[in-house]
């Protein structure tokens, strides 16, 4: 049996990609998987009584070496902000390509810490920073210097000791460019070190609030219980900075979607399912409903979201205990079907995640699949002609030549770069000034508008012709040509309506990247949490590959 | 040192500043990038045409035809280059473009190595006394380094170079020759159960 690949008129919709939820595709749990094997150290901790100071750590294998430094500071508390226009955090970071020299590391304590005012090198690969959870970071250390254990209650509501407020990669302030690693065996997969920086910030926020504690009293303190570190992750803060990226990687986006859609396929298109399988199906569905109860946020957007959630995922399990017989041909094409009829999107997009849990053979070589070579896709084909272009745009952006441009609601907002920051802002046009500057993300209502000024041309006039007099659509007539060879490229919406909810566009990232618990703290940004229940670097050799469903 | 990355960002920021459509400024960010990939001076000629624009009038090309004349002001290098690559697969068949005056011509030549790279053929550039070959978007061929590249060429010749050997037959014939010397000589047995044999080809 064949199953096609799901609509990306569905999929692509921003309600539907808000819905989305981290899986044995998403690029945290990808990462483990491939540097499991490697050599992990800590090569320096060289902190202060109060934990401020340098420290080092490795990834190694054969003669590839990467190296997180990181720096922790002192900062007041009025100086501690998750706001991108922060100038100071606890502790700043930095992966740096092989083993970093003393100059290196001189070098690197004066830049770091400025982060988006530092100038990085081509030596190093990815910049972030994060701050402490004071009440948690506070509590843990008390509690331990008095040799005592932290509250898990506490620790169980926030998640974390430190959150990050943004991650930086592929040549920003000097970092390497994507081009300088991209060929490295290990580099098989997006935000890969990325990833790496993340969980091992990580295991610094342990030992650095392990060595303050026992500094505090050396004859009591105990160190965090392992097990409590595992139930640890890092926080992340997160704004519009992400929304762009997507808009701006048409087939990079296509390809981590076309990859989850293949692998929910070739699922739905599994005649017969042994029981291993389905046993550790319906025991991941069942330890993941720790994860939604856990799940805490004061957003009214996402608690309903979560009831919705946690009643559907309910009911589905008791459809698959009582009612459903896996031993039916292609059982995961009929629970799929029951989900499209019975669930919420949220729901559906969660089982998907985890309908890939027993399938590491068809998973895994999807991961190979999700980076893109987007330059080959650049170049403008344009001896295609006006009827070829109509005619992508009329099969691939079906609902959006839908839509009314001349109405207000419409086109009420606008994408723009802040000028003090240089991070890009969503506003409202008729109240706030700039909409002159306006990015190029309301791909919609461009779409819209070079359907209709193809619509009164000769279907035979060639592209490089059309382009002379209509070099403002240039944009979206790339954007078509790509959409015809990647159909999970654009989002199917209007990203600039006045129903446009920013944070889905946030979301669908990070549940690639695999972010747990998304806390939206406005329609603008939220708070989730990393690597929460992940193995700790010295368990990586022999690891449980649901430690997400089971912490 | 700046990335190439920071450089495709900055250039295309600049250029929609500058008054050009998003679609073009994002064909400027690459097209800096590459010349600075190829270590040829993108952001500094990028910043005096620009700064240049202020003061200056320039002409657009639409329509490439083999011999173009801008009359009294140069043409723009950021439309021509565009305009090169856009109708490349017409002018393919020219053998020979000229222009008679661009404004810092160091500014088309990405969109030229590009071009190359469409048409898979090479394309040769020639202004004042500095030649340079397009390979494909590979690389560029040139006797010209940074010596600082002329504010407006006074005529400009670019040719579309069909593909044929940069050797003669006699050359490769020696070559081919000696590497015969790796060869082994094959029994008749060995002959005998090779593909294809004791089949009648005609059948």
């Amino acid at each position: 049996m064949e199953v096609k690949l799901r609509d990306p008129n569905t999929i692509m919709k921003l309600s539907r990609l808000g819905s989305f939820h981290q899986s044995k595709l998403s690029f945290l749990r990808s990462f483990l998987d491939e540097f499991k094997d490697w050599e992990y150290k800590k090569d320096l901790f060289d902190l202060d009584k109060n934990g401020y100071g340098t420290a080092i750590y490795s990834f190694k294998k054969k003669e590839r070496v990467y190296s997180l430094i990181c720096f922790a500071n002192k900062i007041d508390d009025e100086e501690r902000s998750d706001r991108v226009i922060a100038t100071k955090w606890d502790a700043a970071f930095t992966l740096h390509d092989g083993i970093p020299t003393k100059e290196d590391i001189e070098r690197l304590k004066n830049e770091v810490p400025k982060q988006e005012v530092g100038r990085l090198s081509y030596k190093e690969l990815t910049l972030s920073r994060a701050n402490k959870s004071v009440r948690v970071f506070n509590h843990v250390v008390e509690n331990l210097s008095n040799g005592i254990q932290p509250d898990l209650e506490l620790l169980k509501k926030v998640g974390y000791l430190y959150r990050t407020t943004a991650v930086y990669g592929s040549g920003k302030f000097g970092l390497a460019d994507r081009f300088r690693i991209k060929n490295r065996e290990e580099i098989n997969g997006p935000f890969r070190l990325e990833m790496m920086l993340v969980y091992l910030v990580r295991q610094f926020t342990f030992d650095q609030v392990n060595h303050v504690a026992k500094f505090k009293s050396p004859n009591t303190a105990v160190n965090l219980d392992p097990k409590i570190c595992k139930k640890l992750g890092i926080g992340n803060s997160t704004g519009l900075g992400m929304a762009p990226f997507i808009v701006n990687h048409p087939t990079l986006l296509n390809n981590w979607i076309m990859c989850r859609e293949t692998a929910l396929k070739k699922i739905r298109e599994i005649k017969k399912v042994n029981l291993d399988e389905i046993k550790l199906f319906k025991l991941s569905v069942k330890n993941s409903l720790k994860n939604i109860t856990s799940w805490n946020t004061e957003s009214d957007y996402q608690k309903k979201k979560i009831t919705s959630l946690l009643d559907n995922v309910q009911k589905f399990i008791k459809f698959i205990e009582n009612e459903f017989n896996f031993q039916t041909d292609y059982p995961f094409n009929d629970i799929y079907l029951w989900l499209e009829k019975e669930a919420c999107d949220e729901c559906i997009e969660y089982i998907v995640s985890l309908m890939m849990e027993p399938f590491n053979d068809i998973v895994k070589p999807l991961v190979s699949q999700m980076s893109s070579e987007e330059d080959q896709y650049f170049n403008i084909p344009t001896d295609r002609t006006v009827k070829d272009l109509i005619d992508i745009i009329e099969k691939r952006y079906p609902d959006i030549l839908k839509i009314n441009f001349e109405k207000k609601k419409n086109y009420k907002n606008f994408w723009f770069i802040s000028q003090n920051k240089e991070e890009p802002r969503y506003a409202n046009r008729f109240e706030e000034d700039g909409s002159e500057l306006e990015q190029p993300l309301a791909i919609a209502r461009d779409i819209k508008k070079l359907h209709d000024r193809l619509d009164v041309l000769e279907n035979d006039l060639t592209i490089d012709k059309f382009l002379i007099n209509n070099s403002d659509l240039r944009h979206v007539v790339r954007r078509a040509f790509i959409i015809e060879k990647f159909p999970y490229s654009e989002i199917q919406d209007n990203t600039i309506g006045e129903k446009v909810v920013p944070i889905d566009m946030l979301r669908l990232k990070l549940s690639f990247f695999g972010a747990l618990k998304f806390d939206p703290r406005s329609d603008k940004w939220l708070r989730i949490c990393m690597f929460q229940g992940a193995p700790l670097p010295q368990e990586l050799k022999n690891y449980d590959q649901q430690w997400v469903y089971n912490f | 040192m700046k990335s190439l990355s920071e450089i495709e960002t900055l250039s295309k920021r600049a250029s929609r500043a500058a008054g050009f459509s998003w679609g073009i400024a994002e064909e400027v960010g690459k097209s800096i990038r590459l010349l600075e990939l190829f270590g040829l001076e993108g952001i500094k000629n990028l910043n005096e045409y620009y700064k240049s624009r202020s003061s200056n009038k320039f002409e657009n090309v639409n329509l490439i035809n083999e011999n173009n004349n801008s009359g009294k002001f140069p043409f723009c290098p950021i439309t021509l280059g565009v305009s090169f690559i856009d109708q490349i697969k017409n002018i393919e068949k020219f053998n020979k473009i000229t222009f008679n005056k661009i404004s810092y011509p160091l500014l088309i030549l990405p969109f030229l190595s590009r071009s190359s790279e469409i048409i898979g053929k090479k394309i040769h550039l020639k202004f004042d006394q500095y030649e340079f070959l397009l390979n494909l978007n590979v690389n560029i061929s040139s006797n010209f380094f940074n010596q600082g590249c002329p504010v407006i060429t006074n005529g400009t010749e670019i040719s579309i170079l069909e593909n044929k050997d940069s050797f003669s037959d006699q050359v490769w014939k020696n070559l081919y020759k000696l590497s015969e010397q790796t060869f082994v000589k094959e029994s008749d047995s060995l002959k005998e159960g090779a593909a294809g044999a004791g089949l009648t080809d005609n059948d």
